[in-house]
């Protein structure tokens, strides 16, 4: 294990920890850590659309954008003033989550194989929002903007792509004119609309990508940033002068922290940090990392083109093609670059059942690792070791907590690649094969390393999703927990209470008809 | 069944110990936001300083002097290019030398931008000095035929805590000037 696989492991087990917590007050679908980039986007949005009021208002004439600004903070505080301030801290809390959500998908080591192309889109991402945030504060052109756009004028001006140094701009105080803040304006909106265009293509390899906030997120974390606004409203500092340097600065860290680094290093000093965590950013997904599972195969022959596992894979990776020999029919294709390999497709295949009565079951869209026949192979084998009743059957999830741990004289135990795998036919058919219960266990939703494998297993178990539990199953026979890999002890009482929760049901009651399987030449 | 680790979003229920928990987090978020968003103070320059900033875009003057063509000169040339003066592009660097008090702050020498050594000397720098009394003296030579400085000048100036003086080069003003 290298240095960097030990940094990232015990990151993740933090952050993991963390977020468990986290859920029991919020909920996994209000658990902020668990929606950094929805919150991201939400921030985002605020400052947008607080940012359209200010832009109508705002007066670009050098004198006058001071003047207009601090007219709209303190003679109409209530909305003018407000919106400024949300503008501000909605930009500021954005640069937190965005920074929160890199560090978190580094830890969970979402920047390589099949990723990568979310990961590198990500890095211009920060640029575009710092170079939006860092615009914002010249307009105000008070002595912060001032400061700021003198520093960074004197960062830019270390690059040989200017004729005369930026700085000479700021010279003096006739050096500025009317049109230098329309300028500023434009790049202000400019720069945004590439974060958009940016953001857009940095969601482009991830199907459902969670951008909208759970509606209770959103409105507290709203409410959050208005009474920030009301406590605290956002002032200018005084008028911007060039014949002065502006000294003492309250100082938004967040987006300015750059220019007392350049101060305190220099020009060249600030390029090389800011160039060297760019590119280690960008180099992170070229290091060596574990062999890429393999893919999953579609068959022909057991793909009915129902669209199932279209609908279902997180990473856009299967398309749908119209099939070679049945007009009007569609076949499943799988795109090799951007199959993760998580098996969440052979889940939601209807062909996955168990009970077909084919020699070698195949169904339409397989993984080589864990093919549903060996699968089922492998259940009717481990059934077959149980002595001890109650008999439980648990299905774990490689990424989770560790189910392996639960193997005893009546626990059986299936790891699989993903719990998504896990075509829900298969706790019946275990049911119908002589366990008395079947437990299934993986990440907490949130943490799932395939984005969606938990909530769709869930889902179908629920009956909710297809392909769906059969109402037929007892309830009463089935336990879903879900645990992160720190949560081993919690998967060992979850199973411990359900086994004790079988003892009281009995071996009789709300059993299904025991099933033989036959087996035939034909499909 | 009780699940022990169940996170489905729909399985959560508002407790008044989810709320209150729900309430520290989102203080403390909105106190690190707000907080940082204005602190601490950063003290860009010291109380007692001030600034002077070098800076001047100025082309230095021709590396040789302008010659007069021979006649067989011309006649090689392209009757359109025929031009009776032939003057070089490559102008001289400009060599600059800032004292304070006697004492040097600054010399360099600034090559013309452009790969045919034709265009601007370019230049940006600053020097936070103690505000108060001074003498600044600049000295400049842009022109390579010249021995020493061929532009100087030299000022008592008083600086208050703060100002920026700005030392620059306009042909217009006379050469090199001092704004404050």
């Amino acid at each position: 294990m290298t240095i960097l696989d030990a940094f990232r492991d015990g990151g993740r087990s933090l952050q993991q920890r963390i977020e468990s917590a986290f859920d029991a007050f919020f909920g996994s679908a209000g658990n902020p850590w668990r929606h950094l980039g929805a919150l991201g986007f939400y921030f985002a949005w605020i400052a947008m659309v607080t940012g359209i009021y200010l832009f109508i208002v705002l007066d670009t004439g050098i004198e006058d954008v001071y003047t207009s600004i601090n007219y709209y903070t303190h003679e109409q505080w209530w909305l003018g003033g407000i919106l400024r301030s949300l503008h501000r801290y909605s930009a500021d809390a954005l640069v937190v989550v965005m920074l929160l959500h890199l560090a978190r998908e580094f830890f969970y080591g979402r920047y390589h194989g099949f990723r990568w192309f979310s990961w590198i889109t990500g890095v211009p991402v920060i640029w575009l929002v710092y170079a939006s945030g860092i615009g914002g504060y010249w307009l105000v052109w008070d002595k912060l903007g001032q400061f700021s756009a003198i520093a960074s004028a004197e960062w830019f001006d270390w690059l040989p792509i200017f004729s005369d140094p930026a700085t000479r701009n700021f010279l003096m105080p006739e050096s500025l004119n009317d049109r230098f803040f329309s300028l500023l304006v434009f790049l202000h909106i400019g720069i945004p609309l590439l974060l958009m265009l940016a953001l857009w293509a940095h969601l482009r390899r991830g199907s459902r990508p969670d951008v909208f906030s759970s509606r209770a997120l959103g409105w507290v974390s709203f409410s959050m940033l208005l009474a920030l606004s009301l406590i605290k409203p956002t002032v200018s500092h005084g008028r911007a002068d060039l014949a002065v340097v502006p000294t003492a600065l309250d100082f938004d860290w967040y987006y300015l922290f750059i220019h007392p680094l350049m101060y305190l290093t220099s020009p060249l000093g600030l390029w090389a940090i800011a160039g060297g965590l760019t590119l280690l950013l960008l180099v992170l997904p070229l290091l060596p990392h574990r062999k890429p599972e393999p893919i999953a195969v579609v068959d022909p022959r057991n793909c009915n083109g129902c669209r199932r596992c279209f609908d279902d894979c997180p990473f856009t990776a299967v398309v749908m093609d119209p099939h070679p020999d049945k007009p009007g029919h569609e076949l499943a294709r799988v795109i090799p670059d951007l199959c993760a390999s998580c098996g969440i497709c052979a889940g939601a295949c209807p062909s996955s059942t168990p009970f077909r009565s084919v020699e070698a079951l195949v169904t339409g869209i397989d993984m080589p690792r864990q093919p549903v026949s060996k699968l089922r192979e492998e259940m009717e084998r481990r059934i077959a070791t149980l002595v001890v009743s109650p008999k439980i059957l648990v299905f774990g999830c490689e990424c989770a907590a560790d189910a392996r741990r639960l193997d005893s004289a009546d626990t059986a135990v299936m790891n699989l690649m993903c719990s998504g795998l896990l075509p829900p036919s298969f706790v019946e058919y275990a049911l119908r094969s002589g366990v008395d219960g079947v437990l299934v266990t993986g990440c907490r939703e949130g943490s799932c390393a395939f984005r969606f494998g938990t909530q769709w297993a869930d889902q179908r178990l629920r009956g909710t999703r297809e392909p769906h539990l059969r109402a037929s199953v007892p309830p009463a026979r089935l336990c879903t927990t879900w645990a992160d890999p720190h949560e081993n002890d919690s998967l060992e009482i979850a199973r411990d209470r359900f086994r004790e929760h079988l003892k009281i049901l009995g071996a009789d009651e709300k059993r299904l008809r025991a099933y033989t399987r036959r087996t035939a030449h034909h499909g | 069944m009780d699940n022990a680790a169940v996170s489905h979003p729909h399985a959560f229920k508002f407790t008044p110990l989810s709320i209150v928990g729900q309430a520290i987090f989102y203080g403390l978020f909105a106190l690190i936001v707000g907080y940082f968003s204005t602190a601490p103070r950063y003290q860009h320059l010291a109380p007692d300083h001030a600034l002077i900033k070098l800076s001047f875009s100025h082309h230095g003057q021709p590396v040789t002097e302008c010659r007069k063509r021979t006649t067989e000169e011309l006649a090689k040339l392209a009757p359109n290019m025929r031009a009776p003066m032939a003057c070089p592009r490559e102008r001289s660097p400009v060599t600059v030398q800032v004292e304070l008090d006697g004492k040097p702050l600054h010399k360099s020498v600034i090559a013309p931008s452009g790969l045919s050594k034709d265009g601007t000397s370019t230049t940006y720098q600053r020097f936070e000095v103690p505000a108060g009394e001074h003498t600044l003296s600049v000295k400049m030579n842009d022109n390579l035929r010249v021995e020493g400085f061929n532009h100087v000048r030299e000022e008592k100036l008083t600086l208050k805590p703060a100002q920026i003086v700005v030392i620059d080069f306009s042909a217009d003003k006379g050469g090199i000037f001092f704004a404050q």
